[in-house]
């Protein structure tokens, strides 16, 4: 990924003796073999998306096109899946049918509907069941990375007695499977009545973020000279002082990438959410295996919910690409 | 000011700092700092591990009203003497075993194959990377589509067009495990590659050079210089790996629940059946879970052991 050719070297234009040109035209790397290798990469990039790309042509197909024998490559789009996705619907008669369609007021989504013999009769659950992921995973997110910036500057700047034992501890919660964290969980949020509220997922999420957002954040404040804020400290600025305008600034990327980081893990959470929700305060990713139509399993309504629940992190993996393979080992390898 | 500043905190204080007002000592500093971390992980995870312990020396559901009647060892001795907990590490371990070599082997041929730069590499690199970050319970739910032996394009992919005669993933037992294995690979593979091509990018040019005044072979090259160039990332992730692997849940329940019967009941699937369905038996499913941290423990202890080791290195 990285090359190690981006430190600067000023003011030392000596032309450099090439010894490599001589040795690459002995050719172990000729350039055949480079434009095969990029072929196969690109094939299998295309492989490996095929079950994406499936889901968001499932997404667009009628009900009946997502379940046919075989599989169809080829269909006219519809919106069926997402209408349905967010609707309640009945099922109506011929003639009540026959009277909708003379009307002129029928949204879009009206018409869809119309189209498979039913009238939309309220919202469904699921609307309701992203924003609770949204205020979930953004809350837990902004509480954990506050915390987390705070502890992961102690614990970079400062000795602290214990200081290894303490981060291998914040890690170890993230090694633990789960279920094994739930039950005793589950126990005490019944005692606490925190059993299917927004707060109780928001405690749980932050906890688990934060063992995270320390290790990864930690990583690069690490990276911040210390001369920066020594230099503050001559100046007369207190410690704080120099952590709010010295070392904030200079972080902020880190803090982004981690924020968006725990943002991810907690909107694809579903273990902690399948147990310790059941209505109230349930999340989107339980939820999406428990879509059913009326007759069968409508995979146009699922893949459309799927669908919507994934493009967002589609566009951030674009946008952290830089910053992924920090991110997945929680901070502790940085760029070779 | 020096490294020492920090611990000699009190005294830099009193002499550095002119009469100024109220400043807070380092200490202090260090201690608000880390406080709120601390405190919430103490509430959310010691206290409940605490409460766990002690529930897996009782007899206790949470649906009964029965208040938790010590037991002692007994919750232990029945899982270690019972042959379906053994068949669900059994499982486990197979599962994690197969998924990380193979994702190993295919980590690290996509990080040789996209190793020189190509035009576009950059892209084909992040596409590659797309599944790892996906939800696993919404990705596993579709691909229960994806193999329907009737109207998935798995099996036509594979090439068979008779849906007679075409196999059926889930709900075979040897090939359920694979169903999953190879979602699992379809994930996590480019996790690897992640990882190699950050190990790849590390090597020195000169060595290859050397290598090639030399006249190594190519394999030569490989065995004797990317190999070992590559290796302490590669255990890293190999060891990431196998941790998520022996917890993994969401895949399993996403694509089988762990049927057919209990083919692929891993560990976390039979804990999950255990605590919170039919019996709610969670005495049982603490001393279940007391075991499972056992095992993660001793394997993450490993992990950061090896993982110091190549930040020494």
């Amino acid at each position: 990924m990285a090359t190690e050719t981006t430190t600067p070297k000023p003011a030392l234009r000596v032309p450099v003796v090439n010894y490599s040109t001589r040795v690459d035209k002995v050719g172990w790397q000729p350039q055949a073999a480079n434009v095969t290798r990029a072929i196969i990469a690109v094939i299998i990039a295309l492989v490996m998306l095929i079950p994406v790309v499936w889901m968001g042509m499932t997404a667009f197909k009628p009900l009946r096109d997502a379940v046919t024998v075989p599989p169809k490559v080829f269909f006219t789009p519809s919106m069926e899946g997402f209408v349905n996705l967010f609707t309640q619907r009945r099922q109506v008669s011929d003639a009540e049918v026959e009277a909708l369609r003379q009307r002129t007021d029928l949204g879009f989504a009206d018409q869809v509907a119309l189209a498979q013999q039913q009238v939309i009769i309220g919202q469904s659950e699921f609307t309701r069941q992203i924003i609770n992921s949204l205020i979930i995973a953004g809350t837990s997110t902004v509480i954990s990375v506050v915390f987390a910036v705070l502890a992961a500057y102690a614990f970079s700047r400062f000795d602290i007695p214990g200081k290894d034992d303490l981060l291998f501890f914040i890690l170890s919660q993230r090694m633990l499977p789960a279920v094994v964290v739930t039950i005793p969980i589950f126990l005490m949020y019944r005692q606490l009545g925190l059993y299917d509220t927004h707060l109780g997922m928001i405690l749980l999420y932050t906890s688990f973020n934060l063992s995270f957002a320390v290790w990864l954040l930690k990583g690069f404040i690490d990276e911040i000279p210390k001369e920066y804020e020594e230099a503050a400290l001559v100046d007369g600025y207190t410690r704080l002082q120099a952590f709010r305008k010295v070392v904030l600034p200079q972080s902020i990327t880190g803090i982004a990438a981690t924020t968006v980081f725990s943002l991810i893990f907690s909107w694809n959470e579903y273990a902690f959410a399948l147990i310790l929700t059941s209505d109230r305060a349930k999340t989107a990713p339980p939820s999406i295996p428990l879509i059913l139509g009326s007759g069968g399993i409508e995979w146009s309504t699922i893949a459309a919910a799927s669908l919507l629940f994934l493009i967002p992190v589609v566009i951030v993996t674009f946008v952290l690409r830089k910053h992924l393979l920090r991110g997945v080992t929680f901070g502790a390898i940085r760029k070779g | 000011m020096s490294e020492t500043s920090s611990k000699l905190s009190g005294i830099e204080t009193r002499v550095h700092q002119q009469p100024r007002q109220r400043q807070m000592s380092n200490t202090r500093i260090v201690q608000l700092f880390i406080l709120p971390t601390m405190i919430l992980l103490i509430l959310m995870n010691i206290f409940p591990l605490i409460y766990s312990l002690y529930l897996s020396f009782t007899n206790y559901s949470v649906i009964s009203d029965k208040a938790p009647e010590w037991v002692g060892l007994q919750n232990y001795t029945t899982i270690l003497s019972d042959e379906r907990f053994w068949q669900n590490f059994a499982v486990t371990g197979r599962y994690a075993l197969i998924s990380v070599i193979l994702q190993t082997v295919i980590g690290f041929g996509l990080a040789l194959l996209l190793r020189s730069k190509f035009k576009g590499s950059g892209i084909i690199t992040t596409l590659i990377l797309v599944p790892m970050m996906l939800s696993p319970i919404v990705v596993a739910n579709f691909w229960k589509l994806i193999y329907n032996p009737s109207y998935g394009i798995f099996n036509y992919l594979l090439g068979y067009t008779n849906i007679n005669t075409s196999p059926e993933w889930l709900g075979e037992p040897t090939r359920a495990m694979w169903a999953i294995i190879i979602v699992d690979v379809w994930m996590w593979s480019p996790f690897v590659m992640l990882l190699c091509l950050a190990g790849l990018s590390a090597i020195p040019e000169y060595l290859y050079e050397a290598a090639s005044i030399d006249r190594a072979s190519a394999w030569f090259q490989f065995r004797r210089i990317t190999l070992p160039q590559v290796m302490p990332l590669l255990l890293i992730a190999v060891l990431f790996r196998s941790i998520e692997a022996f917890k993994q849940f969401d895949l399993v329940k996403g694509l089988t629940g762990g049927g057919p019967g209990d083919a692929t009941e891993t560990v976390s699937i039979r804990l999950f059946q255990l605590a919170f369905q039919g019996q709610y038996d969670t005495g049982m499913s603490s001393a279940l879970a007391y075991i499972v941290l056992i095992v993660i423990i001793a394997v993450s202890n490993l992990y950061i052991r090896s993982l110091n080791n190549a930040r020494g290195g």
